[in-house]
């Protein structure tokens, strides 16, 4: 890896979401130069792992190839994975950082070819598909990952597979004793653009995503559509891979709750409502989707995406908050129990499948920020001047969809270009 | 720059291709047919040493042109990133030997793909031109700002915080916009409690305070011409003063008006002052001051309010708004707040069908409006009438089922935002028609442009849906169908004032890197950095202007002899112009109707009864092109009679490459774009429809040279068609040959 040069005339991009990269690239396209750190082996963040985009039903690869030619195309950007910050000292225009690099086990040599991956056994959960899938232990995250390299999985390394690994190379790509890395950087400003993680489903104990194998998380869900994930494209049961045609939603799963995430997230109303188009997608009309919901935040000019949704007959909403989950035991399904607050009616309602709308966690706890900066009571990074040279973008500063994040992280770039600024104008 | 030609060709033998193709043979290729001046071979052509290797060619043997004969053009990018040196690829690892079996009975017709695409590169990089940057390149670097509320406030104070000069044109005598008019706004910052100060004050102060913002008061923008980095506006007072300046980029934040509640006649407006929207409701307050807020028909102090959501939107109403403006539950609980907070014993309650307050501060704002002891009623209001003492609100509660009659002090209807974003430029010209109604004719409604743009294809930005100007797409939201103008706030979107301020900053970044674009003779997302620009040869030009017409940017004008005149920094370099032209005459330096022209001519067409079918592909690169990388990626097969050649976009697709290919023997034509239509995903906005259209025609050629209609198709591919793209092609193979050999073999 070349070495890495910056000033504090440089601009440090903490995480390689569409933020983060979005704020990456935004600020290297005005000729400031930018260094963007991802703590995974690659690019792409939580949108990678999503089949469409709400509410025009797109594709997110197809953005994020515009994104990753920009990335690479452009000479300012130097762009660090498997690289986390691990401390951070300093003032606006002046910050010392400390990254530290993972290793990754392959080299730049890599071309991909694929031949580490035949010759290896050994096979993990993959992250990439919420542990609902393995995959080998040399593997290139997803087809799109960037960088373009293989990652061999830690776990493995020490095991004849990583020899295997080893001398299936052609390339002398694979390089068994690399270590942790650390290097110390001056940097002029921080876009802070680590994320969020779904809502652990599991807490949410009277849903028993932990317990009823037909309880999903929405990001879960979302991972069937994709053709090269974990069911092949298919919308089916965990427990006996039968169709789902019959799914409930249960909106505002660990979201706007005392006991669990106390913010809206904003995304799952959207969220949902997309999924119901994918049960359209798949089925035809041969599909039933019930969405249980507080309020449907169909928020803006994108209401009319909810106005189609509501419109079609198979899509039934329901206002309540679900009280329980149980499990008929014969069939897998589960029944949900709750009161329907439109009228009071009590129901006790079996599905094939449950699909939890889980919240938007910051993925960056609280107490674990490298510097002091403002956090409010949800975990986000507030808009503060105390922050200095640091500024948050997309959903660490907020629940956000992915419009609203990139708009966010545009805009953190040029707060980040005015701290530079700053700096070169008064070094010259 | 050397003016001699000198093209390297490098055949790279990694990941495979030294096993599966001869790659000796593949140098000879390059060398007498591609006419190469350099060839070489090497085992691992992008590894340090390869590099190392071609940069010295570069260097030391004067080659200026590079072809590689390796992987995709989309991986290994960085290693292969010559500095001023004209790069192509052939692309033997995607495009062949990924897409072939690895069996005997392919070898023959995959080496013969290989060797195409070595003659396919060597004819492209030949007509390539490394691009010179942008004669016209102009610096101006002042930002020139529509609207002085809190958008354009914010854009300003953004972009000079930056060391950029910016100019506030604002139609009426103050800044602050309707903000200026408001007594408090959404909190926005924790705990996200109570109302706060608006902070218009203090931003004018700022701006008054800052010598890089130039503001005009009671002036409208009323010419605006050029382009990135050099736009000249015309500002006009109201006393009819005019000055031109000049700008380097553009903040279009003309904001939102309120809709116009006097169509609201069933919920009370109009028939009663007791009956407001929440502008009235905000003078109200404003004119109380921090005192009990009185009634407007008899000055009674308010004891109880009703707040009706979403009057006269999300409705499909005749003239109503159909979408959601996106702020006013949390205005309503902001206003409900005016009362509780003064006197916590006013009743105050809102009536909903969806609260909408998202986020962290969305719903800590709602929690306090809870804790306040406002009411929150699902339900749906019918009528407000106007009873003896005061408005009476009927609604259906969703929660109890029952219709309820409540008698409020004051109703106020939650309206919504209506863009201010100028004329719609796609509507059509009304003709002057001679069937006009002279009787009955209703004054027309004259819609004032907010910019005056003297562009050929109209005054103002385009309009999307409900006549805002935003983005049309999820990841890029301040995508611009006019280079270097950017709408940021209500006009783009319906949104609220904390989103409406990120939304300027994010604008102001835009417009500052459109200038920095515009300074290098840069192209913008998503051709960033691209220099080369449209250019055309006027000698053949017929001024038919398909070119300025069918611009999906508008960067194309008529000079006044009436041929087109390129304004370089508007052109996003998608070579729309280029596929439109009749006579060609327009094109980039690298990229032309030659050098894609002259790969279709390299490739060797076998003799009829060889049974060797040549199939073309044009394929975008934004998305189609992806696709059939990772389809390789996977492991998926195709015809070996296939050949692809990238396209920017499929508007840049001359007919005369079709026509040319169909007489030089290609048995099957595809064509791949982006979806186009209402939901369209060209990144060129139009350029994928325009060929659907093109290539709708392209049956006249087909009868007149007697082939078969079904040879070529058009079609519309996403990234993610890794299995459909190459099944399209494999349903082309078959096509051939059920339809025969093209009988055009030379």
């Amino acid at each position: 890896m070349s070495d890495v040069i910056a000033t504090n005339q440089t601009i440090l991009v903490v995480g390689g979401g569409i933020s983060g990269v979005t704020a990456a690239i935004e600020a290297a396209e005005c000729g400031k130069q930018v260094i963007l750190v991802e703590k995974n082996p690659s690019l792409g963040g939580r949108v990678s792992q999503l089949y469409k985009y709400f509410p025009k039903l797109c594709f997110p690869s197809c953005g994020m190839e515009i994104n990753l030619r920009r990335a690479k195309a452009n000479r300012n950007l130097n762009i660090l994975t498997m690289t986390e910050v691990s401390a951070v000292s300093g003032e606006s225009g002046n910050y010392s950082v400390t990254l530290k690099t993972s290793p990754r086990y392959v080299n730049e040599n890599c071309t991909a070819c694929g031949e580490c991956e035949k010759a290896v056994e050994a096979e993990f959960d993959s992250e990439y598909d919420y542990g609902m899938k393995k995959r080998k232990g040399a593997y290139l995250p997803f087809n799109m990952s960037y960088p373009q390299r293989y990652v061999l999985d830690p776990k493995m390394i020490g095991t004849p597979d990583a020899d295997k690994a080893r001398e299936a190379c052609k390339y002398d790509a694979i390089d068994l004793d690399m270590q942790e890395s650390e290097t110390t950087l001056t940097v002029g400003a921080i876009i802070w653009a680590t994320g969020w993680q779904p809502y652990d489903a599991d807490k949410i104990q009277p849903y028993g995503h932990d317990r009823f194998d037909n309880v999903v998380s929405s990001v879960e869900f979302e991972r069937m559509l994709d053709p090269f994930g974990p069911t092949g494209g298919k919308i089916v049961r965990p427990s006996d891979g039968k169709e789902a045609k019959d799914v409930a939603f249960i909106q505002c799963a660990g979201s706007r709750d005392h006991n669990h995430l106390r913010h809206c997230s904003r995304i799952c109303c959207m969220a949902t409502l997309k999924q119901t188009t994918y049960l359209r997608e798949k089925f035809g009309d041969d599909f039933k989707a019930s969405v249980y919901y507080i309020d449907i935040r169909a928020i803006d000019r994108i209401d009319d995406f909810y106005q189609k949704v509501q419109a079609d007959e198979n899509v039934t909403f329901v206002k309540s908050k679900v009280a329980s989950i149980t499990e008929d035991k014969e069939t897998g399904n589960p029944i949900l129990h709750g009161v329907n607050t439109e009228g009071y009616q009590r129901y006790s309602n079996p599905h094939d499948l449950v699909v939890l709308a889980v919240g938007m966690e910051p993925s960056v706890a609280k107490d674990s920020f490298p510097i002091d900066v403002k956090i409010n009571d949800n975990g986000f990074i507030e808009a503060d001047e105390a922050n200095g040279g640091i500024f948050a973008a997309g959903c660490s500063s907020d629940a956000l969809d992915v419009n609203r994040a990139v708009q966010s992280a545009t805009a953190s770039a040029l707060r980040a270009i005015q701290v530079v600024n700053r700096v070169a104008g008064t070094e010259g | 720059m050397a003016d001699e030609i000198k093209v390297g060709a490098y055949i790279c033998k990694g990941c495979g291709l030294g096993e599966r193709l001869d790659c000796g043979q593949l140098a000879t290729i390059a060398e007498r047919e591609g006419k190469a001046n350099l060839v070489r071979e090497h085992e691992f052509l992008c590894n340090a040493e390869g590099v190392a290797m071609i940069q010295n060619d570069i260097d030391n043997e004067g080659v200026n042109k590079v072809m590689i004969a390796a992987c995709s053009r989309r991986s290994k990018t960085e290693a292969f990133n010559f500095e001023n040196v004209a790069i192509t690829r052939a692309n033997l690892r995607e495009g062949v030997i990924w897409v072939r079996p690895d069996t005997d009975e392919a070898r023959e017709t995959t080496e013969e793909m290989a060797a195409d695409y070595v003659r396919m590169g060597c004819a492209e990089i030949k007509y390539m031109t490394l691009p010179h940057s942008n004669a016209e390149a102009a610096s101006n670097n002042s930002l020139l700002v529509a609207g002085g509320g809190i958008v354009g406030m914010t854009a300003a104070i953004e972009a000079a915080a930056a060391g950029y000069p910016v100019t506030i044109v604002e139609k009426s005598s103050q800044l602050g916009g309707s903000a200026a008019f408001e007594y408090k706004r959404v909190p926005e910052h924790m705990p996200y409690a109570d109302p706060e100060d608006t902070g218009v004050a203090e931003m004018i102060a700022r701006i008054e305070g800052d010598s890089k913002i130039t503001v005009h008061l009671n002036s409208t923008i009323t010419k605006t011409s050029g382009a990135p980095g050099r736009f000249s506006a015309d500002i006009s007072t109201e006393s009819g003063s005019t000055t031109t300046e000049n700008f380097g980029a553009i903040i279009m934040a003309s904001g939102a008006r309120n809709y116009d509640a006097s169509q609201l006649p069933e919920l009370g407006y109009g028939k009663t002052p007791d009956v407001v929207d929440q502008a009235g409701l905000e003078k109200l307050a404003m004119e109380a001051n921090g005192g009990p807020i009185k009634r407007p028909s008899d000055g009674k102090e308010i004891e109880n309010i009703v707040f009706v959501q979403c009057a006269g939107q999300r409705s499909t109403k005749e003239g109503h708004l159909p979408y959601c403006s996106g702020h006013c539950c949390l205005t309503s609980i902001k206003q409900a707040m005016y009362f509780k907070d003064q006197n916590p014993k006013i009743d105050t309650n809102i009536i909903y069908s969806d609260l909408r307050t998202p986020g962290a501060g969305g719903e800590d704002f709602y929690r306090s409006g809870q804790k306040k002891g406002i009411t929150f009623t699902k339900g749906s209001v019918s009528e407000v009438t106007v009873g003896a003492n005061g408005p009476e609100v009927k609604f259906s509660d969703l929660i109890l089922a029952q219709e309820v009659n409540e008698k409020a002090d004051l109703v106020v209807l939650a309206t919504g935002q209506v863009p201010n974003s100028g004329v719609d430029i796609d509507l059509p010209v009304t003709a002057a028609d001679e069937d006009i109604d002279l009787d009955n004719l209703v004054p027309e409604v004259k819609v004032e442009s907010i910019l005056n743009l003297t562009y050929r294809q109209g005054p103002d930005l385009p309009h999307l849906k409900y006549g805002f100007n935003d983005s049309h797409f999820i990841c890029f939201p301040y995508e611009t169908r006019r280079t270097g103008i950017y709408s940021a706030g209500p006009v783009r979107r319906p949104m609220d004032m904390a989103q409406a301020k990120e939304d300027a900053t994010g604008a102001a970044l835009k417009a500052i890197q459109a200038l920095e674009n515009a300074r290098l003779g840069r192209a913008a997302h998503p051709r960033s950095g691209d220099l080369s620009f449209p250019s055309f040869r006027k000698e053949g030009c017929t001024q038919c202007k398909r070119c300025t017409v069918e611009c999906p940017f508008g960067a194309i004008d008529e000079d006044k002899e009436r041929y087109p005149q390129f304004n370089e920094s508007r052109c996003r370099r998608c070579g729309t112009c280029m596929g439109a032209c009749p006579v060609r005459v327009i094109s980039f330096e690298n990229y032309s109707v030659e050098t894609v022209g002259q790969q279709l001519k390299a490739v060797d067409i076998p003799d009829e009864f060889d049974e060797k079918p040549r199939i073309l592909v044009l394929a975008c690169e934004n998305d189609a092109y992806p696709a059939l990388d990772m389809a390789a990626q996977n492991g998926n097969t195709y015809s070996a009679f296939t050949r692809v050649v990238p396209v920017r976009c499929l508007g840049s697709v001359n007919t005369i490459w079709i026509t040319d290919a169909l007489n030089s023997g290609y048995d099957g034509i595809i064509l791949m774009g982006c979806q186009k239509g209402e939901n369209y995903q060209c990144h060129f906005v139009k350029g994928s429809e325009i060929a659907h259209v093109r290539m709708s025609k392209i049956d006249d050629t087909l009868q007149s040279l007697s082939l078969e209609a079904e040879r070529v198709a058009t079609y519309e591919v996403a990234i993610t068609d890794i299995e459909r793209a190459p099944q399209l092609i494999n349903d082309m193979a078959e096509t051939v040959e059920r339809v025969g050999m093209s009988p055009f073999k030379f």
